[in-house]
């Protein structure tokens, strides 16, 4: 119908053939509608998967949330169980490998983008970089164990344990650095430049703190994934009991996902609810170091807009 | 051909004064520049003298090469990937080129703004006074930044707000920002790539005015687009086209009145009269 009338409008008012078009609008808009649900379909699918998962979690393990499950340490006993010490493990495991892996990993960055020049060898190490990412943890776990644990005899303590993970989210911490440095634009190098700095002074002053944001969010982003992260522990020797916090690097530590696998095994049925609340527990704290990145993203970027 | 080193400006009494633009002694001498892009051959052959404490434009169509040439005035060329330069840029008699040269002091003493007002994202004092710090400049530095936004023709529009931060200001404020943290390092050369192709037509008229004050401490060399602009502002004009194996090299260079009304090259007058470009 609307096919129709386009025609004679088309043909009306200039007189001359349309033979050669078949607009077909009804149909051409029907299959934008049709793509527009399938996209909706799937954004609905994860959603309902999401819902189904917290509700897995929150219907067994609501009710054994308590003050008592964060501040008692581990224990056979159900009733007087708690994972005080694998919270502070999880949060010393966590900052440290944050810090070794920001250090590490925003010098390497800079190497890269800024100084390294482009030929093979360093299109090798970026290749590489971005296949380490992609290594599986445990590998990482393995790798641990050889050089932390029995090479530089550090024992299966904390720091053995930060470094795991450390090296675990270097690559990742690698590669965002390197997007957020290349992200500043070449205006602002090219203005430092003009002005008579040095490759240094343009890094230290522009090219860093524009780039800072965009660092900060992929580190707290990927220790995120350090918290939740089970395998590596598991070789380098998160301890499955530990009755006190950590106070120092070369002390004993556990993790709440290790916790919460050495729960899932026993075989009283209360220590299943106390899993469940104790992932309740592990979502609540990525949720809190995710708020966190986004508010040290927001400050630093309001400082600095080109 | 001078081939004679150690090159020493000297003197050149001989030289005619034409009308208009009065011959200086050469404070930047170009000798025999070309400009490769990776395989890319930019410009080609590019001889010429720029006279001191005064005003010199480059105008031509796009693409001939006038920035490039520009750029390697204070070797911003060496930023770019692939790109090589070959012949001799002479500032005040030394080859800026040579492997001893550290650009750095070349781009301290020959500073430069770009086409798209750049400021840092910094307040407007730190933008003025960030340049001169690095530099090692060791005066009071609140009235230095005074000074400098004073001769850029922005000091009385951003007095009270020298905290605030430079990107807030228009665009024409954030060019003559750019010019004020230029003349902050105390350069001796000032080089504009098409300053005021991104603003209005009163702030580039601000620009223009600002560029004719400064002219008599500063030698300043302009990239326009806008031949208008070339006439209004400087005293030599310098046109660049592309030759025929599409290579930019420079035709014509002499006072801006004799290029605007008796180029001696048919192609400038094309290009002015509006026949080509």
């Amino acid at each position: 119908m609307s096919v129709e009338t386009q025609a004679d409008l088309v043909v009306g008012s200039r007189g001359r053939s349309v033979d050669h078009f078949q607009p077909r609008v009804q149909q051409r808009r029907l299959l934008g509608k049709l793509w527009q649900w399938v996209f909706l379909a799937a954004t609905a699918l994860s959603i309902v998967l999401l819902g189904m998962l917290l509700w897995s979690i929150f219907r067994p393990g609501w009710q054994y949330m308590s003050w008592h499950l964060i501040t008692a340490m581990p224990s056979r006993l159900p009733e007087r169980a708690g994972m005080n010490s694998a919270i502070w493990g999880s949060i010393w495991v966590v900052l440290g490998s944050g810090i070794f892996s920001f250090t590490i990993g925003i010098g390497s960055a800079i190497y890269l983008e800024e100084y390294a020049t482009d030929n093979r060898w360093t299109r090798f190490v970026q290749t590489n970089i971005s296949n380490l990412a992609g290594v599986p943890s445990v590998v990482f776990g393995l790798l641990g164990l050889v050089v932390f644990v029995d090479l530089l005899q550090m024992g299966r303590t904390l720091l053995a344990g930060a470094l795991t993970m450390g090296l675990l989210i270097l690559p990742v911490v690698v590669i965002s650095s390197r997007e957020a440095i290349r992200a500043v634009p070449l205006s602002l190098r090219q203005a430092s430049y003009g002005l008579g700095a040095t490759q240094w002074q343009t890094i230290r002053s522009h090219v860093l703190p524009s780039a800072l944001p965009g660092i900060l969010t992929g580190t707290i982003l990927s220790m995120s994934r350090a918290i939740g992260e089970t395998a590596p522990l598991l070789v380098v020797g998160g301890a499955s009991q530990v009755l006190f916090r950590p106070a120092g690097p070369l002390d004993p530590y556990m993790v709440m996902p290790l916790q919460i696998y050495n729960w899932t095994g026993r075989p009283q049925e209360e220590f299943e609810h106390l899993a469940a609340a104790a992932i309740i527990v592990l979502l609540a704290v990525l949720l809190a170091m995710n708020s966190v990145a986004i508010v040290l993203r927001q400050h630093f970027s309001k400082k600095n807009r080109w | 051909m001078i081939a004679t080193s150690p090159r020493v400006p000297v003197p050149q009494a001989e030289d005619v004064p034409v009308q208009g633009g009065e011959t200086a002694s050469p404070i930047l001498e170009l000798r025999n520049l070309d400009v490769h892009y990776g395989s890319f051959h930019a410009v080609a052959g590019v001889n010429l003298e720029v006279g001191q404490q005064r005003i010199t434009s480059f105008i031509g169509p796009s693409g001939c090469g006038k920035s490039t040439v520009l750029r390697c005035i204070n070797r911003m060329n060496d930023l770019v990937p692939g790109a090589r330069v070959d012949g001799e840029i002479y500032y005040h008699g030394h080859d800026i080129n040579r492997p001893n040269v550290d650009p750095v002091e070349v781009r301290r003493r020959i500073g430069m703004v770009f086409q798209k007002p750049n400021p840092f994202p910094k307040s407007i004092f730190e933008n003025v006074a960030w340049g001169a710090k690095i530099n090692g400049f060791k005066g009071d530095m609140k009235e230095h930044v005074e000074r400098c936004l004073r001769r850029a023709a922005l000091w009385d529009e951003v007095k009270d707000k020298l905290k605030e931060s430079g990107m807030a200001l228009s665009g024409g404020q954030q060019q003559r920002l750019c010019i004020a943290r230029t003349l902050a390092i105390d350069p001796d050369v000032i080089l504009l790539d098409e300053p005021a192709s991104a603003l209005d037509p009163i702030s580039t008229l601000k620009i223009e005015e600002l560029l004719r004050e400064l002219r008599s401490q500063y030698t300043i060399v302009i990239v326009t687009h806008n031949m208008q602009q070339a006439a209004r502002v400087s005293d030599r004009t310098v046109f660049f086209s592309l030759n025929e194996h599409r290579q930019g090299m420079l035709v014509e260079e002499g006072p801006t009145s004799q290029i605007f009304t008796k180029p001696r090259d048919q192609r400038t007058e094309d290009y002015i009269t509006g026949r080509f470009g």
